[in-house]
């Protein structure tokens, strides 16, 4: 039969099943397929908190969703325009989310009565007009699939297992997604099993050839390639990137990497992923817990190593006295915080940004930390390269800030050219810094201060054991200024604290200024209105910016890379505008510290649902804010200030 | 692998000096400041007289300390020291001693230290078995929080935390470690300058682990802790001496021996006189089955210390997590004889790719 193709400019897909549905891999697939193709692209992967909850039941429901289009796009997308559930209680996890018309395909095989009651449904809801507002399309996708793979002799639980790669073809039909990928992945994948792979590839071009013959499916959409810069590119979630960011820092430093860490989700990937990569003189050390991972890697920091440590929020909490030591024995130590919802345990499976101010101030004693955040899962690599110069250059352990979202979400990756690279340099200390005078002040010899300090960045020598003449103790006891031996002074400890946070404000010398992305402002017709963010929420805070502005109205966008220190402009950058809005997903954490530095009243706007802020939603607070600062203005000066 | 290629070569990697050197070039220009008659000043100066004659290199040699009056230790010896936080230097130290196989790793630490808040840390050095020597100082107090009970402290001790007595077991930090399964588990005495440099020496050419145990006499605090041990009229009586390949012999007289009860495997004390002299115990510290090593640290007295046994538990030779680690990097790099650089760009451009031109 002939079909129509209907051009789209941009489609949000859910995948969403069982646990043991294998929608993950689905997603993955989906979306290799389309990073392929050439769509810009951004997922979402949606975990169960638990490995294993009861089947059928909704907590055990996992999801992936994928936002593709023919431009560049900055979120996996607010609500999908279709979902794909595998059964009731799939659907009725997601049919909330889901757009008014949407299309909703779902394996009605699934809708037995026993697992409609799992699900919550008093009556099926293929059968009755509940779901009249989208377009249902039911599929038997267990029974084709089973049908399909039959010949292989698979039992048929097993045969039933490859229905989501049945579900996989017909969508890569509908959007026209190339297949070789994925089979070549199949075939590589199942490689020890032939049946298992035979039944999965079956399965998958089953999937193609029904959405191809059937008349259930007329139209297939095209969705073009987007523009984008020449160059090669990939497919990359954060937290691989981040791996990748802390081996490209290690060679580009050339200094050996060392992970202490302890497993927690969702950090653990950048454990498994660097325990892949000893070949770069990478050392993964699996610890007995988070104090313990960070102890080891500030170990080897002293012994000459870029020490790293990854973790979440509760392991932070446990690496904060580490972290102050690393702070007193100014060391390179990189501190890799990939956040989750909280506090305690909290919702391990789903992102937040609300550990800022424990990396900004959860240490004992006035113990600054330089902090530097990703914006984008691809980012994570730029951010562990940065991270990695301000701990090297400076001495000192460095905070980076990475989400759930970040850490599993994925996008294209323009893949960087090594040669282009920034080095770093580690200036090991190698000799005598200081000339020891008599009393009279004749030199008499030269010898070796820990503490002297480069006039330029602040930063202490680093001299690691082995190194001849240098033999010098370090500790959490207060340094005297210079030589480094113990002291008790009161005007020394002054001097010190105040030392090591003139340091870290230093880093902000090497800072580039705040770009604000005002599209008026050269002609004098700038924006009166900031949305300033940090962290992942750079991807909706874009696009609710782009909706803000296709409506017509005036609005400037700027994101932090560094929070601590804060870019050295952005105290003027807040003042040039009427109102700044400070989109979060916590209570207002970067709105603190920016009210208390620089007095400006920012506007919060927070969300701690455990999923990334909705772009649509933040647009219509932006456009309010937009709406009410100009009244304000034009109607009464006073009023004004007080917005402000 | 035979447990009788002993010495093992624990400092191998780590560079030598020709160089005789001598105790005052690890003596640090900082002034030592514990209190007069404690017992830390003989370990250091145990210490300052032994670690010449390693003939190691000094800068390859590293102190780390937690918290504690024991845990100064490093300031006061001209070598690489850090003096870390409370209970953690074994973590520590685990990641120096794994990224750097020229370097001789000491770790000081007290009973406080080791045992309560870093616990976990020294039993799992014990269980991975990195090459670490560690000088546990047992005053079997708080020194520095200037004297709460510890978890070495006797049953019903009384101190200023514990006015009515302490109601918690203490822990024989020897058995501890040989239930960690430590390869090298020795305890030994502040006092005793011979043995104590013995037994150090033996710690040195240990690869892998080795808890030390000294008993260490805080004056302030916990004054007379070790009397039955240290004093001459009860020493003889009071210290089993476990000598590698001998007999397990003491009293004055040397009229005390220890056996093996054959029903529960655990060992006895005995007057000589009274058993066959074929059943008394050889101590073998070269066993590879810690239990007869952990039956002889249960001789130990649990509450105030009239007898224990003094010398080298258990001394075999295991694989050790540092050397096995740096193995697998060995093993990695040696793969594909690429320049870094050229393998980084190979490794980020691994995966499915597209090209725009
Ligand atoms: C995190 C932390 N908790 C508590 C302390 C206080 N503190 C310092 S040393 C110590 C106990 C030391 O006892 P021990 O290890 O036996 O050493 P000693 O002083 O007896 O040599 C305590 C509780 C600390 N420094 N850090
Ligand atoms: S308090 Fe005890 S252990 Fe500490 S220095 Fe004084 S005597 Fe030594
Ligand atoms: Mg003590």
């Amino acid at each position: 039969m002939t079909k129509q193709v209907k051009q789209l400019d941009r489609v949000i897909i859910r995948f969403a099943g069982d646990s043991g549905d294998g929608m993950q891999l689905t997603g993955d697939r989906f979306t290799q397929e389309t990073a392929t193709f050439g769509n810009d692209l951004s997922t979402l992967p949606n975990f169960p908190a638990e490995i294993r909850a009861p089947q059928g039941t909704l907590p055990g429901v996992s999801s992936f969703q994928v936002h593709f289009a023919d431009h560049d796009i900055l979120t996996p997308g607010d609500q999908p325009d279709v979902l794909v559930a595998m059964n009731p209680a799939a659907l009725r996890a997601n049919l909330g989310d889901l757009k008014k018309g949407g299309t909703v395909i779902v394996d009605s095989h699934d809708f037995t009565a026993r697992n409609l009651t799992k699900a919550g449904y008093a009556e099926n809801p293929l059968e009755n007009d509940s779901l009249a507002e989208y377009d249902v399309q039911p599929v038997d996708l267990t029974g084709m699939t089973v049908e399909a793979v039959k010949e292989f002799g698979l039992s048929r639980k097993d045969a039933a297992r490859a229905k989501n790669m049945f579900a996989l073809g017909l969508l890569s039909w509908m959007y026209g997604r190339p297949t070789e990928p994925t089979i070549t992945f199949l075939e590589r994948r199942f490689a020890k099993a032939a049946d298992i792979r035979d039944a999965n590839v079956t399965a998958f071009k089953a999937g193609w050839n029904f959405g191809e013959t059937t008349e259930t499916f007329v139209v297939q959409y095209e969705i073009k390639p987007a523009p984008m810069r020449s160059g090669t590119y990939r497919n990359i979630t954060g937290n691989l990137a981040l791996a990748y960011g802390l081996i490209a820092g290690a060679t580009q430093s050339g200094l050996p990497l060392f992970l202490g860490s302890y497993p927690i989700t969702p950090a653990s990937d950048i454990l498994h992923e660097l325990s892949k990569h000893k070949r770069f003189g990478v050392t993964t050390f699996q610890a007995e817990d988070e104090i313990a991972g960070i102890g080891a890697a500030l170990g080897a920091a002293f012994a000459g190593s870029l020490g790293v440590t990854t973790t979440s929020g509760p392991g932070i909490a446990l690496k904060s006295e580490t972290i102050g030591l690393g702070v007193m024995m100014e060391l390179p130590l990189l501190v890799i915080d990939v956040q989750r919802g909280g506090p305690s345990t909290g919702l391990p499976t789903k992102t937040e940004q609300a550990d800022l101010l424990q990396a900004m101030f959860g240490r004992n004693g006035e113990a600054p930390v330089p902090i530097v955040a990703p914006q984008s899962p691809a980012d994570c690599f730029d951010a562990a390269l940065e991270a990695a110069r301000i701990a090297i250059t400076y001495r000192t352990p460095v905070m980076l800030l990475s989400d759930g979202y970040l850490a599993n979400g994925s996008e294209p990756w323009a893949i960087p050219a090594v040669d282009e690279l920034p080095t770093i340099d580690p200036s090991f200390a190698t000799g005598p810094n200081h000339e020891v005078r008599d009393k009279d002040g004749n030199v008499t010899g030269e010898d070796f201060w820990p503490y002297l300090r480069d006039p330029e960045t602040l930063a202490r020598p680093w001299a690691v054991p082995g190194t001849a003449g240098l033999e010098h103790r370090i500790g959490g006891l207060e340094k005297g200024d210079g030589h480094g031996n113990i002291s008790y002074d009161p005007a020394n400890h002054d001097l010190m604290v105040r030392t090591r946070a003139a340091k870290v404000e230093r880093i902000a010398d090497t800072i580039p200024p705040l770009e604000v992305d005002d599209p008026g402002a050269e002609t004098g017709d700038g924006a009166r209105v900031l949305v300033l963010g940090w962290g992942s929420t750079y991807g909706p805070i874009g696009a609710a910016v782009r909706q803000v502005r296709d409506a017509g109205l005036r609005v400037a966008q700027a994101h932090l890379r560094h929070l601590n220190p804060f870019p050295k402009d952005l105290g003027d950058v807040l003042k040039r505008y009427d109102a700044v809005m400070v989109p979060e997903m916590n209570l207002g954490q970067l709105s603190m510290l920016l009210r208390a530095k620089y007095l400006v009243d920012v506007v919060g706007y927070n969300h701690v649902r455990g999923l990334p802020l909705r772009a649509a939603e933040l647009a219509e607070a932006v456009t309010h804010l937009i709406e009410s600062t100009s009244d304000a203005v034009d109607t009464d000066i006073e009023t004004e200030e007080v917005v402000r | 692998m035979s447990t009788t290629e002993l010495p093992f070569p624990g400092l191998r990697g780590v560079p030598t000096n020709d160089e005789p050197q001598n105790r005052k070039e690890y003596t640090s220009d900082q002034e030592v400041r514990w209190c007069p008659g404690c017992g830390d000043y003989a370990v250091l100066a145990a210490v300052q007289g032994f670690l010449p004659e390693l003939g190691l290199k000094r800068e390859n040699i590293v102190f780390v300390s937690g918290i504690g009056c024991s845990s100064r230790f490093p300031y006061y010896l001209d070598t690489y020291g850090m003096h870390s936080i409370h209970g953690r230097a074994p973590a520590i130290a685990t990641g120096l001693a794994t990224a750097r196989e020229d370097l001789s790793v000491w770790v000081v630490t007290g009973d406080g230290d080791a045992l309560s808040i870093g616990g976990n840390h020294l039993i799992h050095a014990l269980r991975r078995n990195v090459n670490l020597k560690i000088l546990l100082f047992n005053n079997r107090i708080y020194g520095l929080t200037k004297g709460q009970y510890s978890p070495t402290s006797e049953l019903g001790k009384v101190t200023k935390s514990t006015p009515m007595g302490s109601l918690d077991n203490p822990f024989n930090p020897v058995s501890l470690a040989l239930g960690a399964e430590g390869t090298f588990v020795a305890r030994t005495i502040d006092s005793d300058r011979k043995h104590l440099t013995s037994v150090l020496s033996a710690a040195a050419a240990h690869r892998g682990t080795a808890l030390v145990e000294i008993y260490q006499n805080c004056p302030i605090f916990n004054d007379g802790a070790f009397d039955a041990i240290k004093d001459n009229q009860t020493r003889s009586d009071a210290i089993i001496p476990l000598v590698h390949g001998e007999q397990i012999r003491f009293g004055a007289e040397l009229q005390y021996g220890v056996v093996r009860d054959k029903d529960t495997g655990s060992v006895f004390a005995v007057e000589v006189a009274d058993v066959d002299e074929s059943d008394l115990l050889v101590h073998d510290a070269h066993a590879n089955d810690p239990t007869t090593a952990f039956a002889l640290s249960r001789l130990t007295d649990a509450g105030v210390l009239h007898r224990a046994p003094i010398g080298i538990f258990r001394q075999v030779q295991h694989p050790t997590y540092d050397d096995l680690a740096r193995e697998q990097v060995r093993t990695a790099r040696g793969g594909d004889g690429l320049e870094s650089r050229e393998a980084l760009a190979g490794l980020l451009g691994s995966g499915d790719t597209w090209t725009v031109a």
